[in-house]
């Protein structure tokens, strides 16, 4: 039999995505891979993630590499025979089976039976098998079902299928299962299972109404939505609908700190760094978060577990001028106040200036707003999903503080521990910003823990 | 526009009353949108209910009575030779069934607050209807939809100014019975209302141009009512053409091939065409094609963004409950909604005796697109039911994907059948298997068993 090639190309993404990013290439030319095996690594505006093969076979072209950009239907690897016998070449057998991309041009290629077999499991052509209402289901949530396997009998696509999708379309990368970079960190810890067996918790499911017809009480404009606004309302809604939020006050006296800081200025400054508060803030909840590691976590609904994360990787929200941004410092728990103050500040500087790559923004394990510098006297944000807790800060204020009897003039700082009240109580929010607070109140005791 | 004309701003203007009209209105008000229908006979149901779907079951259900009656004596009753009086036929016809539905039409109108304007309406740009007619005014809208329907097809070619010469409008409301009718077309309508006059004691002759009774609707389908009309009919000629048709005093003298034949009446139904000539289209973006067929995206929305239309305007399959579905859907979609008509299946009913009904795929056209499927076959010759009503002729046949065992189409015929296609319609719709069609409790002894055994013998 002759070989014939079979090209892979972008899948519809589902949510209107119409193109993606590569980031890996795991596969090379001539590479024989099983059905299934993860081929790429792609990065979309939502999520990264990793392709895998609809068929088997050889690889014998990889069409892309990291870094390029590629559309929806563009041809990513051709495929040859599965471990084609020696002298078998994988040559193109018929002239419009290999021009380099046009999608239309490139799809008369029929597929191999295999191949169309996970075709329909994968990106079906014609009518999905689902029931009215679950089609429009999926309309109202944005999912494209041709995309979707269906768990029904004779492959129907059920409501659950549908929203499962829209969720994984929606969860960011730090969570999704990748290949990891450093293996020691990544792998799971199951404890030791004396407890009952996981089990998914039970799906909502929500929907706004449509809106009214606003034209009826006078002129309207409709503006459409940036990129990174839509992309921004959407990650919100996520978090605000699936996550229940709980919000604890505190107030963190930083007069001594702030004496710290004073005194300390010139000795950064020496080496190149500008002190702010922002870098004990970090360095205090990183030092909280291991104390208190169920902050430092995910929680997967689906399985019914909590993924705590054994590192430590703290976002802060930047305010850029098209829009709030979340550059992410590694490992916070383990670097010095001056090395998180220095990447600090050319992070934020590459976020101002449109610079900050994809690896900056993710992987993020907890977060910390500080609204401070634009007053107020505090804020309850929204969780940076699928975190577990923010940290929202004001403007530290002196205040007449009553201390031993005595009116005394002290440097307040207002914060608010926002978390995930599926996954703590009031109590451990109380006792993870009391240990934060503590951290601010005795900076001397950073010393010990360094 | 003239000074003094009534100008009235809508949200959403539905031109034509028929089933796809009305249902897009209702779903508009109730969706909070203010709604005129603009109909050219100021009433509610259109051609479906005055001279298509509704008049024709009324009359087939007379034929089924004589037919009855007729079958009764195998069993050993005689109710002796009927007599049909047509003044009555038609009074009920015309009142207890047309007369009543469309006061309910009109009673829900009122309810709903949607205002028929009784008139024509022709496009004056995208944004406004001028209406001529009894109430002449100008109507300005956000949306409008068409939904103007379509009529019968004449012969073509052949063009005979005359009353024997009948359409199947004309040949509803009964005028006598011809005692030597010709009815021109095997489709749905000529097979209908031939069946209708045969029943009532026309001698009924029927050319078909092709070479079989319902073209496109699969041969096992149709046999059994072929037989049926073998018996009913004077006559059946296949791959015939009419010619030449010309009046004289005693009737038509029809030339079919090389033979030249007399009959009293001729009902022409050869099709039917989409009606959107004189609508003014051309002041707007809609675009028909050469047949006047208006295309539309999923969201029934024509090309002109503020327009969108429905039903038999939007061509093929011409069927009211398709006009309907598609009503709601533009309703909604002018509504923020986010809908699509996306269904899998429009089912098709033939309501001759017997009936034959179908929906998804169609056994023909899995074999001429190639698609594999699985065919189960069950012969009402083992229905118990059938047996008691003495119609052991039907047959229900069930196609499945022959790996997932989905099932993708069904073919009924047998009395009941457009009945009995409610069940498969659903089953395809909502994409479930041959084995959840086969564990479904039917009840015994009914003609819908026939379903749940064809699932079955798909399941070995």
């Amino acid at each position: 039999m002759t070989a014939m090639a079979r090209d892979f190309r972008l899948p519809d993404l589902g949510e209107g995505l119409t193109e993606a990013e590569i980031v890996k290439v795991l596969v090379h030319e001539g590479e024989d891979v099983r059905e299934d095996a993860p081929l790429l690594e792609v990065e979309t505006d939502k999520a990264q993630v990793e392709l895998p093969s609809p068929m088997a076979g050889r690889v014998e072209k990889v069409h892309v590499h990291a870094g390029q950009t590629v559309k929806v239907g563009q041809v990513l690897v051709s495929f040859g025979e599965a471990s084609a016998t020696p002298g078998t070449k994988t040559a193109p057998t018929d002239g419009r089976a290999r021009s380099a991309a046009p999608p239309a041009a490139a799809r008369q290629t029929q597929p191999s039976v295999a191949a169309v077999r996970v075709t329909e499991a994968r990106v079906t052509e014609g009518p999905v098998p689902a029931t009215p209402a679950t089609r429009r289901l999926a309309r109202e949530l944005g999912v494209d079902l041709h995309t979707v396997a269906g768990s029904g009998s004779g492959g129907r696509v059920t409501d659950d299928d549908v929203r499962a999708a829209a969720s994984r379309a929606k969860q960011p990368a730090a969570v999704s299962p990748r290949a990891p970079a450093v293996p020691e960190r990544h792998e799971v810890v199951r404890p030791p299972v004396e407890r009952s067996p996981a089990k998914p918790l039970a799906a909502i499911g929500l929907q706004a109404p449509p809106l009214p017809n606003f034209e009826q009480w006078g002129p309207i404009e409709r503006q459409p939505l940036s990129h990174l606004r839509r992309t921004i309302a959407e990650r919100m809604t996520l978090s605000a609908t699936v996550i229940p939020h709980v919000t604890h006050f505190d107030k963190a006296d930083i007069t001594d700190l702030d004496g710290l800081i004073r005194r300390n200025l010139e000795v950064a400054r020496a080496q190149g760094v500008t002190l702010t508060l922002t870098s004990f803030l970090m360095k205090a909840a990183a030092l909280a978060l291991k104390a208190h590691p169920q902050f430092n976590a995910s929680l997967d609904p689906a399985a019914g577990e909590l993924i705590v994360k054994r590192y430590c990787h703290l976002g802060v929200a930047v305010a850029a001028e098209r829009g709030l941004i979340v550059p992410v410092i590694r490992d916070g728990d383990r670097k010095s106040l001056l090395e998180i103050q220095r990447e600090l500040g050319a992070l934020a500087q590459r976020v101002r200036e449109g610079k900050a790559t994809l690896d900056d923004l993710k992987g993020g394990t907890f977060t910390i707003t500080n609204i401070g510098a634009l007053g107020g006297t505090g804020a309850i944000p929204i969780i940076n999903y699928p975190e577990v807790a923010i940290l929202g800060v004001a403007r530290a204020r002196e205040e007449a503080v009553v201390r031993e009897g005595q009116i005394v003039p002290r440097l307040l700082l207002p914060l608010s521990l926002t978390f995930d009240h599926r996954v703590a109580d009031g109590a451990d929010g109380a006792r993870f910003a009391a240990d934060i607070v503590r951290r601010l109140e005795h900076p001397d005791q950073l010393l010990l823990e360094l | 526009m003239v000074m003094g004309d009534l100008v009235r701003e809508v949200d959403v203007a539905v031109v034509g009353g028929g089933p796809g009209g009305y249902t897009a209105a209702f779903r508009c008000a109730e969706l909070g949108l203010e709604t005129v229908v603009v109909d050219a006979a100021k009433r509610l149901g259109g051609a479906c209910l005055f001279e298509g779907c509704i008049p024709s079951k009324a009359l087939l259900h007379v034929a089924a009575v004589l037919g009855e009656a007729e079958r009764a004596k195998e069993f050993g009753v005689d109710f002796g030779e009927p007599r049909v009086s047509l003044d009555p036929l038609r009074k009920w016809k015309s009142e207890r069934v047309i007369g009543k539905l469309a006061r309910g039409l009109a009673g829900v109108a009122k309810a709903k607050n949607v205002d028929v304007v009784a008139g024509r309406a022709v496009f004056e740009d995208s944004r406004r209807l001028r209406v001529e007619g009894d109430e002449p005014q100008v109507v300005v809208f956000k949306h409008a939809i068409i939904a103007t329907g379509s009529a019968p097809s004449p012969l073509p070619g052949l063009t005979l100014e005359s009353d024997r010469i009948m359409d199947s409008t004309a040949a509803l409301e009964v005028p006598d019975i011809p005692d030597r009718l010709l009815v021109v077309g095997g489709g749905y309508i000529g097979l209908e209302l031939g069946q209708v006059y045969a029943a009532l004691g026309s001698k009924v002759t029927l050319v078909e141009m092709t070479e079989g009774l319902l073209p496109g609707v699969d041969r096992d389908l149709v046999q059994p009512l072929a037989r049926r009309c073998e018996k009913l009919f004077a006559n059946i000629r296949l791959q015939t053409k009419v010619t030449g048709l010309r009046e004289t005093s005693g009737g038509v003298e029809v030339q079919l091939g090389d033979e030249t034949l007399l009959f009293d009446r001729v009902l022409v139904a050869v099709g039917r065409r989409a009606q959107t000539q004189g609508l003014g289209l051309e002041t707007t973006r809609v675009r028909a094609n050469e047949r006047g067929i208006i295309g539309v995206d999923d969201r029934c929305r024509t090309d002109d963004q503020r327009i969108y239309a429905v039903g038999d305007v939007t061509g093929e399959p011409m069927l009211a409950h398709r006009a309907m579905r598609q009503g709601r859907i533009a309703a909604e979609a002018i509504a923020g909604r986010p809908v699509a008509f996306d269904n899998v299946a429009v089912p098709a009913v033939v309501f001759t005796d017997p009936e034959i009904a179908w929906c998804g795929l169609t056994e023909a056209e899995a074999q001429r697109t190639s698609r594999p499927v699985k065919v189960a076959k069950f012969q009402w010759a083992a229905s118990g039911r059938a047996a008691t009503l003495g119609r052991s002729d039907g047959l229900t046949k069930v196609l499945a994907h022959p790996d997932s065992g989905r099932i993708v189409g069904v073919g009924i015929v047998g009395p009941g059948a457009g009945e009995l296609i409610a069940e498969a319609a659903l089953a395809i719709e909502a994409a479930l298997t041959a084995e959840d069609l086969a564990a479904t409790i039917h009840t015994h002894p009914t003609l819908s068993e026939t379903l749940m055994e064809a699932a079955e013998h798909l399941l070995h």
